[in-house]
């Protein structure tokens, strides 16, 4: 059942002015099994899910988000944050098998 | 960026076709969240800091016609500045296998304590919201979603 790598993606403006307040809408493709479902043999399908989201701005934590399988098939995310000065966004999605998946995203305050 | 909005939304709506079909198939007996449950995760988390209803808005549909991809908004009254933030906010739902759902931890870089998900419920239920404020508090909020479909658990 392991699909096509996860891909995240991510929305934010590249610019902004010193102390904006943006939102950020972030997505990923993943399955997040629940654990809960069980297969046309009736065996169970084991739980692979991504259990935390993450937010960096130069390397200081922003936000950071633990998931569990309640959270929907190719979870959706948006926040704000508070761009203080030219920086990127690192955004980090953990799975349950210890893949990281990562999105970064440059904003030039000027 | 509603071009790309529309195209995911389609992608999604063809894997949701997907799980539906394999909801069917979902095991009976499987273990039931039910309130205590919730109040005793409360309980763990803050001891006998008791939740005081307020400052949560929380946004969810009333109903909902697919419980796989319930849409869940939230906002919590704070200046959130260095002295006076939310540090965490928890989000329960009293009727799916597991109770827990999703724990949003906040930092000074954040300019408000909101945020959007998508939440699958297995049935009609209530969600509880509780978030912790950087002076101790503890706030709830609570709303009932009616469930057409199931969203399979979890």
């Amino acid at each position: 059942m392991s699909g096509p790598t996860p891909t995240p993606r991510v929305r934010m403006p590249s610019t902004a002015k010193a102390g904006e307040v943006i939102e950020v809408k972030t997505l990923i493709s993943h399955d997040m099994e629940s654990g809960q479902r069980k297969d046309a043999a009736g065996q169970p399908i084991p739980r692979k899910i991504i259990k935390e989201f993450k937010a960096t701005f130069n390397g200081k934590d922003v936000l950071r988000v633990d998931w569990h399988p309640a959270v929907s098939a190719n979870p959706y995310q948006s926040f704000f944050v508070r761009v203080p000065e030219t920086g990127t966004f690192v955004f980090t999605w953990t799975d349950d098998d210890g893949s990281v998946y990562k999105a970064e995203q440059k904003v030039t305050v000027g | 960026m509603t071009r790309s909005d529309r195209a995911l939304t389609r992608r999604d709506a063809l894997g949701l076709a997907a799980a539906g079909a394999a909801a069917l198939v979902i095991a009976p007996g499987t273990a039931e969240a039910t309130p205590e449950r919730v109040a005793a995760e409360i309980k763990k988390l803050f001891g006998d800091r008791k939740p005081i209803p307020g400052k949560i808005k929380l946004e969810l549909p009333s109903i909902a016609e697919n419980g796989l991809v319930v849409p869940l908004g939230f906002e919590i009254e704070s200046p959130m500045t260095e002295k006076d933030f939310v540090k965490s906010a928890y989000f329960f739902a009293e009727g799916n296998p597991n109770i827990e759902v999703a724990a949003f931890h906040f930092s000074v870089m954040s300019p408000k304590a909101a945020a959007q998900i998508r939440i699958r419920l297995a049935k009609t239920q209530d969600i509880i919201a509780v978030a912790e404020m950087s002076n101790g508090e503890v706030y709830t909020a609570k709303k009932e979603v009616k469930v057409t479909i199931g969203g399979c658990g979890g």
